[in-house]
């Protein structure tokens, strides 16, 4: 009895599942990330505040606290009836924007003083300064954590099964209420999550390698 | 860079427009905040009723149970990881290369598989009647393997010359490590250790899934067995329990910054390292620990320059 091959369009179906919430809360996670890292630096203090306490917030809070809230309080609020892959892709980017955006906010502050200093003695605006010359040269410095970022992501989707989006952990926990054994089944989910987080740290490291300009 | 080289000292006209956005940003901030007290208040989550419960002796006394499991499961964790993480590390670091494959390894293993994964397989595998255990079991593996790597890179960032030194003085390795490397390496780490002991009491929460008692877990069950006006009070509950973890939270990463701070007035020995990010040490990356390397380098000159 084998628990992979008695078992494989679940094991495929939640394989397919953990990739896509991870894919959907990343791209969610990147913009918001980038957005909230460009308030915490802008001119108007407001919206400086807002970022820091979004960053504080977010960044103390459990990611299963924040499950709950989406799963219990932003139907609510929005409208209910929203799925389970919605509300869990929706915590898991709220929760990683927090650390997105203190590391491209630390790439900002990497980027050589000059550089700013030129683009401002040009007129440009702040945004112009943040869009064409600060983000673009931040971006080399942010490759690195933002892929321990999306490693990290990739790895917190797992509570996301607890809330009954279809993904790995879910297929751990449905298999093992079936009555098989946990080392193969644990064994096989662990080979799973390995193939997603080597696929990200290959393409970050093939995007660092085609970032790389000698300075 | 601050943020002021970003953009100029505004001018009249920068004044008047840096306004209207401060308030436009402000009012669509408030507007969002209207809109969710609204919706709630409409729903009825908001009535005092919904509130009134945690006045209630029963409620409160499961919230400080509640707090104290969820301490209780930390406290072990945290010393296991520390453990686990100090074997770890010197195993890691050992002249015998099968025990340092055997510590490469589990690290790297269990560092990259979720630690829910880890915790659920604990459970069900060893310790199906011990929760609390099997939690603090699977925080302990995880947070140990990141834990070794931040002692790693604290022993290797301490300057070469300290361990030559202890070897010329005839100290034997074991004395070495444990009397010369590792103390200044916690010290060093201090601020990183400490935020992820941040990120351990925050995990304490995955005790939820395996049915531990512990904060969140109590908040559902008060939240499923009480009905105010045929209600059930999720959202009251989740906010004052959410306002209990981001205050803990808080209180420890309080900590880190005030050593991180008392550590820079010393002038003796090698300075922490500045608290490296969250995201940095939960994704347990190698370049944040690289970058914590390099700093520390600098750091470690100072004190060599002064024995001259």
């Amino acid at each position: 009895m084998n628990v992979l091959l008695d078992h494989f369009s679940e094991f495929r179906d939640g394989f397919i599942g953990t990739v896509s919430i991870t894919a959907v809360s990343t791209a969610i996670a990147l913009v918001l990330g980038i957005v909230v890292a460009g308030l915490r630096v802008s001119p108007i203090p407001p919206l400086r505040w807002f970022g820091t306490a979004w960053v504080t917030l977010l960044r103390n809070t459990p990611l299963t606290l924040l499950f709950l809230v989406t799963t219990f309080v932003v139907p609510e609020i929005l409208f209910p009836g929203m799925s389970a892959f919605v509300l869990g892709s929706i915590a898991l980017g709220f929760y990683t924007s927090s650390f997105i955006c203190e590391a491209v906010r630390s790439g900002i502050n990497t980027v050589p003083l000059g550089q700013a200093e030129a683009a401002r003695s040009l007129g440009m605006t702040f945004s112009q300064t943040l869009r064409l010359i600060v983000l673009p040269q931040a971006t080399r410095t942010v490759l690195p954590p933002l892929s321990s970022i999306l490693i990290a992501l990739t790895k917190n989707s797992a509570i996301a099964g607890a809330f009954s989006v279809t993904e790995l952990f879910g297929w751990q926990k449905l298999m093992s209420e079936e009555g098989y054994d946990i080392v193969p089944i644990f064994i096989w989910v662990s080979l799973a999550y390995l193939v997603v987080t080597f696929s990200i740290s290959g393409v970050f490291r093939i995007l660092e390698r085609r970032m790389e300009v000698a300075r | 860079m601050s943020a002021s080289v970003l953009f100029d000292a505004p001018g009249p006209k920068a004044v008047i427009r840096n306004r209207v956005y401060a308030v436009c940003g402000t009012l669509a901030i408030l507007g969002l905040l209207a809109v969710t007290i609204v919706r709630l208040g409409d729903k009825g989550h908001l009535a005092p009723e919904m509130w009134d419960i945690f006045n209630y002796a029963g409620i409160r006394q499961n919230i400080a149970d509640a707090v104290l499991a969820t301490l209780k499961a930390f406290g072990i964790a945290a010393v296991g990881s520390l453990v686990l993480g100090v074997l770890l590390a010197v195993a890691r670091l050992s002249d015998h290369k099968p025990v340092r494959w055997l510590a490469t390894g589990f690290i790297e293993l269990f560092r990259s598989i979720p630690l829910l994964i880890t915790i659920y397989a604990v459970w069900v595998g060893f310790l199906t009647d011990h929760s609390m255990w099997a939690l603090a079991a699977g925080l302990s593996i995880y947070n140990g393997c990141v834990q070794a790597e931040v002692l790693r890179a604290g022993v290797n960032s301490v300057p070469k010359g300290q361990r030559e030194a202890a070897y010329a003085l005839g100290m034997s390795k074991t004395q070495v490590m444990t009397t010369v490397l590792m103390p200044q390496a916690v010290r060093a780490m201090l601020p990183t250790i400490i935020s992820q002991l941040v990120v351990t009491l925050k995990d304490t929460s995955l005790g939820f899934i395996i049915l531990y008692p512990e904060l969140l877990q109590t908040a559902r069950l008060i939240a499923s067995n009480t009905q105010v006006n045929g209600m059930y009070p999720y959202v009251s509950t989740i906010v004052v329990i959410g306002a209990v973890y981001v205050a803990m939270c808080l209180a420890l990463s309080g900590l880190a910054t005030w050593i991180e701070k008392r550590g820079r007035r010393a002038k003796t020995g090698i300075g922490p390292a500045a608290p490296a990010g969250n995201a940095a040490v939960l994704g347990g990356d190698a370049g944040n620990v690289a970058a914590n390397t390099i700093l520390l380098g600098g750091g470690g000159d100072g004190t060599v320059d002064k024995g001259n």
